[in-house]
């Protein structure tokens, strides 16, 4: 169950919006903002509110990647496993960081919220393999001793903020 | 209208909505996944693509045609292309087929065989997903699905329930439930659409096969059967029979060889509920309201009407369906020890529909506690049983049904139509049996296309206002306009399946537009041939007012759902 904050906080996204269907992605794009991802609670209440089905709703929530149901940490770590990053030892990378953090392939997010550990298929940033992203920020030619420097600098920028 | 070449001989065309249909009409039969001529088009699959002389491919169920056009179906190219298309689907297809309930039916099977799909470059993909078991109508199995998205299109758009749609993206995608939930737990109403339009075995038909074979094999239970209407015209085609033929007379036979002690026709369970449907009628039009009367017989609407519509559920009529007038008068008849013989008696009904599963297990159906039909088997699931005992259906001579609940009337038989409801209920209004009469109600617009029709019948110089709906989509929009006041009946038959029970969600599958015309005449036929044709006029069933359920109408012929 969701406090009735979420509610509330909702309630004041959809009035921004006219009540249709063609509003379903920029309310749940909104709410993924605000957020950080997309309590999946929501989406029958959003859905009635403008008029749809909640398996509509959750049918369009699901096929963007860029939505998620689960809270994610404050620091999404998205490591690439695309071909060019995996022939030059992404895995051992992804890895590392898995380990330092006590995550796996089925538990992406720390219980402090801190991290949030992914693949994705490709940054876009090949000549730089092997990389990952912290939230918006590339961080080229990756190894495992560098991902745990990196965690390093990560909690001391949490702590000090 | 024009002419346009197919592989190279000319072929006419009228109002066909797409080359697909012009081709099928020349005699061509291109294997499609995606194409449905009731549903949306949704170009998803491929498999109809064609060539035209420009050598331009392009799906065929998407482009109307033009005159002077030229296209070509099997190219080498295209061959190639749908068999490319097919051995992709199957990379990622959980192959399991010699243990598929769908196997020997299944679309992307016959089609993989045809273009000689002998094997799959790319291995072989596991089990990823559970099946779905919570709906005692039909089962789900998304390792099979591939997508086509005909279910969706059928859910959404026709019955206007979508309870199920694509999820996820890329590999992840999948169609089921929103939040992966268990179809028991949605707004689902068991109609079964979804599984008729199906081209694999991602949704089935829950079955209940198991439990009655064995019932059938003990020699202390006492199995009866009961026959709906839509079965007769639908069976003959799981042996390959006539499309729409009445084949009652051999259900009966092979239902005696597989067991059952004794075979009923449901035919008398809706002169039943007739009888008691329009003096319920009666009273509401006497008394001035509440209007619109609904009809009660279809549980798939019952279910839609509770969840989406609680207003109107006070409109429903009381009476019980056909199989429940029959399953609970015979369960008066057989808790008599001359009747029972001192053995455990089961009930079982014989029905073209997959909400009948669900609806035998209302709460608003039971007596003392108990169902009054114990199980019921779709007339796919009876043919399996008596393809699966070996029985020779062809071969069979025809049979009688059983006494005392053998016997129904013409307006009985029509049930099984959209607006065969109503006319049977209008025509127990008709005075005496005056064919005239008959037949003018015949031709009041109660029958016809189109999923909605109104009409007016009069009665001893009043109007009735009556409408027929089927498709609950179309059911929804009659209900606002109902409700905004824009409409007004006094009379509203709703069916849930287009067309009404012979396309039931339990029926055989790939039915074509010619199917079910044949099926609709096949039961209008069906009425021609029977001497008694209103259902007040079935002798069995006015003699057991005054005998079994002698004032007791109300506790064995009534929900008391409200
Ligand atoms: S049974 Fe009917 S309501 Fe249920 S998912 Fe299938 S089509 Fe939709
Ligand atoms: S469940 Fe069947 S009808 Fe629905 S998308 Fe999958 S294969 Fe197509
Ligand atoms: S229309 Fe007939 S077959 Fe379809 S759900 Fe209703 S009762 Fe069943
Ligand atoms: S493969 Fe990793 S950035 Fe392209
Ligand atoms: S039938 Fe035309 S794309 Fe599937």
């Amino acid at each position: 169950m969701l406090d009735s904050s979420f509610y509330t906080k909702t309630d004041e996204i959809l009035s921004k919006y006219p009540a249709q269907e063609r509003s379903l992605i920029p309310i749940i794009h909104e709410i993924q903002e605000t957020y950080n991802y997309v309590p999946i609670e929501l989406l029958p209440y959003i859905a009635k509110h403008i008029g749809i089905t909640e398996t509509k709703a959750y049918s369009v929530a699901s096929f963007y990647e860029r939505f998620s149901f689960e809270p994610k940490g404050k620091f999404i770590i998205r490591v690439c496993d695309g071909t060019a990053c995996h022939v030059r030892q992404s895995l051992p990378v992804l890895e590392r960081l898995r380990s330092e953090l006590g995550l796996s392939d089925k538990k992406h997010t720390t219980d402090d919220m801190l991290f949030t550990v992914e693949t994705v298929s490709c940054l876009g940033a090949c000549s730089l393999a092997p990389a990952l992203m912290v939230n918006e920020h590339v961080h080229p030619a990756m190894t495992p001793d560098k991902a745990t420097e990196l965690l390093k600098e990560l909690r001391e920028e949490a702590s000090k903020s | 209208m024009g002419i346009m070449k197919i592989d190279g001989y000319p072929v006419e065309f009228t109002d066909e909505p797409n080359i697909l249909s012009v081709i099928r009409k020349a005699g061509i039969d291109l294997p499609t996944l995606c194409y449905h001529s009731e549903l949306s088009i949704y170009g998803a699959c491929r498999l109809c693509n064609v060539e035209d002389d420009k050598g331009r491919m392009f799906a065929s169920c998407s482009e109307r045609p033009r005159d002077g056009m030229s296209i070509k179906t099997s190219t080498p190219r295209l061959v190639r292309y749908r068999r490319m298309l097919i051995e992709l689907m199957l990379a990622s297809h959980y192959r399991d087929c010699t243990t598929c309930v769908k196997s020997g039916d299944c679309v992307l099977q016959n089609i993989a065989h045809r273009l000689g799909v002998n094997s799959v470059p790319w291995g072989y993909r596991e089990r990823r997903y559970e099946k779905d078991f919570s709906s005692p109508s039909i089962v789900r199995d998304p390792d099979k699905c591939i997508l086509c998205g005909d279910c969706v299109r059928v859910c959404e758009g026709i019955q206007g329930i979508n309870a199920i749609d694509f999820a996820h993206r890329g590999t992840d995608a999948m169609v089921i439930p929103a939040f992966n939930k268990h179809i028991a737990e949605t707004n689902c109403v068991n109609c079964g659409q979804c599984r008729v339009v199906c081209p694999t075995g991602a949704i089935s038909i829950n079955t209940n096969i198991r439990p009655v074979w064995e019932a059938l094999a003990d020699p202390n239970v006492k199995v009866f059967a009961q026959v709906a209407p839509a079965v007769r015209v639908a069976a003959g085609q799981g042996f390959g029979g006539v499309r729409g033929e009445n084949v009652m007379g051999k259900i009966v036979a092979a239902l005696h060889r597989l067991g059952f002690d004794e075979v009923y026709d449901t035919t008398f369970g809706a002169d039943m509920t007739i009888l008691e449907e329009s003096k319920e009628f009666l009273e509401v039009f006497k008394k001035g309201g509440p209007f619109p009367l609904l009809t009660s017989c279809c549980p798939a609407w019952v279910k839609f009407c509770e969840t989406r519509w609680p207003e109107f559920v006070p409109n429903i009529s009381t009476s019980y369906s056909p199989i429940q007038m029959l399953g609970s008068i015979a369960r008066e008849y057989y808790a008599d020890p001359a009747h029972n013989q001192g053995k455990k008696v089961l009930s079982v009904g014989i029905m073209p529909c997959t909400a009948k599963k669900a609806e035998i297990l209302r709460e608003d159906l039971k007596r003392d506690g108990k169902q009054n039909i114990d199980y019921v088997l779709t007339t796919q699931e009876m043919i399996t049983m008596i393809k699966r005992a070996g029985i020779r259906f062809d071969d069979l001579e025809g049979e009688a049904a059983d006494m005392p609940f053998g016997m129904g009337s013409g307006g009985g038989v029509i049930f099984g139509n959209s607006g065969g409801v109503m006319e049977a209920a209008l025509r127990s209004l008709c005075e005496g049996s005056d064919r005239a009469e008959i037949e003018n109600l015949r031709n009041s617009g109660v029958r016809g296309p189109g999923p909605l029709r109104e009409f007016i019948f009069k009665y001893k110089g009043n109007e009735i206002k009556a409408a027929v709906v089927s498709g609950l989509a179309e059911a929804d929009a009659l209900l606002r306009r109902i409700k905004n006041g824009e409409s007004f009946y006094h009379f509203v038959e709703v069916m849930a399946c287009r067309r009404g029970c012979i396309m039931g969600g339990g029926q055989p599958a790939h039915g074509g537009f010619r199917t079910k015309e044949a099926r609709k005449h096949g039961l209008y036929e069906s009425d021609i041939n029977t001497q008694i044709k209103k259902s007040n006029e079935n002798p069995t069933a006015l003699a057991i007012y005054d005998t079994l359920i002698k004032g007791r109408e109300h506790e064995l012929l009534h929900s008391h759902r409200h």
